[in-house]
């Protein structure tokens, strides 16, 4: 694998978490955990495997991307603002009064999101009907959507699970943010998946890769490029992730959202900042 | 709008579910981009013609109404235009939450067809009679609402849907209706129907209360009553100009509905003449009931949904009015 590509998605995944950071500090509180977790998939995506044109959002034959774990909506901004669709300092309005970036990702509202989430289950359906919709009309779009490890308690998710394998949408790739933590606790003890989510999309007819550090943009981005070469059904590939990565006060927790102290902010902005020019100095 | 009345209180020889099958054929035939999700009910709505005909633009969900909904928005999202069906009961309360926010919320025009609604469920009883169906879409701040009374209208209706570029909502009577409308009669969204003149009552009914409301007209007239009578096919946006001038011009108005009068049709017009000319209205529909089983007939006479019931309410009405 080409190291130069590895590393340039290495320093935009620091730079997500750092974008990340500030967009939820403008704010001074929000979902932590669950964005910081997603970081390095972002990277490999809107960095290296979508085809995407940040000035021509709705270009119809793009790669889609849904959020359907939608309070993660402050991951998203951050790369989208890193990859040009707007001025990255337009997202520090995040939810004040009349902004375009709310909690959840809305359609109507951020340039380049594709579809509305928040409901927990409904990005799921919503995907999978962008990968439909576009086969239909014969487009090549690919449709990437992340859904949580908690979100997977909904039956919403099992539905659209069976009904992408029932149609072969091998346009389809369900990221799912394994962190291990839902609102009230460890997923394990909140509500359990049995013999696991990824056996569960497995007995569901999907193309399964488990990728163990869900965090390590080279393992997602060859789990993303096996899932391109997958033909006749959709891939799931389950991420194993830390909540609250790279952020310090909510690392160590794993907390799904989080009010910090201003000095708990600074620490932590500066720890990220610090993180980023270490990356960039990587051979 | 150009439609031709019959409205002889005859039973049609079809199934009122083939207007909506017969649109969606020629409209498929035109527009690759029109498609439909089912959720295990072609056998029930006859959309297996479609999937027979236009197998690329047909589509099944099987019993799984909230990923259907989902799917129906994210295709939406697309450029597809996609009308989705389940029975009335579970297009409404099954699929709401992403009814209210992929569709509604995301600004996508899904159509959602709603059947056998209120008593029109019959020998599926009362988990399958959806009296609240209207209410919930109701709520959906950006969505039409429609209540269908037969094939020649659930035709038009269907193919206006279609270029309508708002999430919609229209319940439909599947099998046995009674002819209201002449074939090739035309409506407008949003738009009234005025049936019948007349100057001491209005009659404001939809779906199968027009032809109850048509034969209250006829038993109105017959003790020197003249009533007029109004097909109010589209709850939501409400014809308010047709509801206020009848309330300025018969002083009183009756309504009538196969569904919960404290959230439906009837409600709106209170709500709107409450508000802009409190004139006395009386409300036939379902009064805060649950369902139940048995033939439609019956069921109708259980929740006072006859002319009969709207003759009575007619006169409750008028002499308000005198009062």
């Amino acid at each position: 694998m080409d190291k130069q590509k590895l590393h340039e998605l290495r320093v935009f995944a620091t730079e997500i978490r750092l974008e990340t950071l500030k967009v939820i500090a403008s704010r001074g509180f929000g979902h932590v955990g669950g964005s910081m977790s997603m970081a390095d998939a972002m990277a490999v995506l809107y960095g290296e495997v979508m085809h995407i044109d940040p000035k021509n959002p709705h270009w119809e034959d793009r790669d889609w991307f849904v959020l359907s774990k939608g309070h993660g909506g402050p991951v998203m901004y951050a790369t989208l603002g890193l990859k040009g669709y707007y001025p990255m300092e337009s997202a520090y309005t995040l939810n004040q009064p009349n902004t375009d970036f709310p909690s959840h990702t809305d359609r109507s509202k951020t340039i380049g999101v594709d579809l509305t989430t928040g409901s927990l289950g409904q990005g799921m359906s919503e995907a999978i009907g962008a990968a439909l919709g576009s086969r239909v009309q014969n487009r090549p779009s690919r449709v990437y959507v992340a859904v949580g490890d908690g979100e997977c308690d909904e039956g919403q998710i099992w539905e659209g699970a069976q009904f992408a394998a029932h149609y072969k949408l091998d346009n389809l790739v369900c990221l799912v943010d394994n962190n291990g933590r839902q609102l009230d606790g460890a997923v394990a003890d909140v509500m359990s998946h049995g013999k696991g989510i990824g056996a569960k999309f497995d007995a569901f007819g999907w193309n399964v890769i488990d990728v163990a550090d869900g965090n390590d943009v080279e393992q997602i981005l060859g789990a993303l490029e096996q899932a391109k070469a997958c033909k006749g059904k959709p891939t799931c590939l389950i991420l194993n992730t830390v909540k609250g990565k790279g952020a310090t006060f909510a690392e160590p927790s794993g907390a799904h959202s989080s009010q910090p102290t201003k000095e708990q902010w600074d620490e932590a902005i500066a720890a990220s900042e610090a993180a980023l020019a270490a990356v960039k100095n990587e051979k | 709008m150009s439609f031709t009345l019959i409205g002889k209180h005859e039973k049609d020889s079809r199934a009122n579910r083939d207007g909506y099958v017969e649109a969606m054929l020629e409209m498929m035939a035109e527009n690759p981009k029109l498609v439909h999700i089912d959720c295990d009910l072609m056998g029930c709505i006859n959309t297996g013609k479609l999937l027979k005909a236009f197998p690329a633009q047909t589509f099944n969900a099987g019993i799984a109404e909230q990923n259907a909904m989902g799917v129906a928005s994210g295709m939406a999202a697309t450029g597809l235009t996609v009308f989705a069906h389940s029975f009335g009961c579970f297009a409404a309360r099954r699929m709401f939450d992403q009814a209210f926010l992929a569709a509604g919320y995301s600004e996508l025009p899904v159509h959602v067809i709603g059947s056998d609604p209120g008593v029109c469920a019959a020998f599926n009883g009362a988990t399958h009679m959806p009296f609240e169906d209207c209410a919930l879409y109701m709520n959906i701040p950006n969505a039409v609402v429609i209540d269908s009374c037969d094939f020649a209208q659930t035709k038009a209706l269907t193919r206006k849907l279609a270029a309508c570029g708002s999430p919609s909502y229209m319940r439909l009577i599947r099998k046995g209706f009674t002819t209201v409308y002449a074939d090739g009669s035309d409506f407008e969204i949003g738009k009234g129907v005025t049936l019948r003149d007349g100057k001491d009552v209005t009659i404001i009914a939809s779906g199968i209360l027009v032809d109850e409301a048509l034969k209250a007209e006829e038993m109105l007239a017959a003790k020197g009553i003249s009533a007029r009578v109004i097909d109010m096919h589209t709850w939501k946006p409400l014809d308010e100009e047709l509801v206020l001038r009848a309330a300025a011009e018969t002083g009183c108005i009756v309504t009538a509905e196969n569904h919960q009068v404290g959230t439906g049709l009837g409600s709106a017009i209170t709500n709107l003449t409450s508000a802009k000319n409190p004139v006395p209205v009386e409300r036939i529909g379902i009064q805060n009931r649950f369902g139940q089983v048995g033939p439609q007939d019956f069921l109708m006479q259980q929740y006072n949904l006859t002319a009969e019931d709207i003759v009575a309410a007619a006169l409750r009405a008028i002499a308000r009015r005198q009062g």
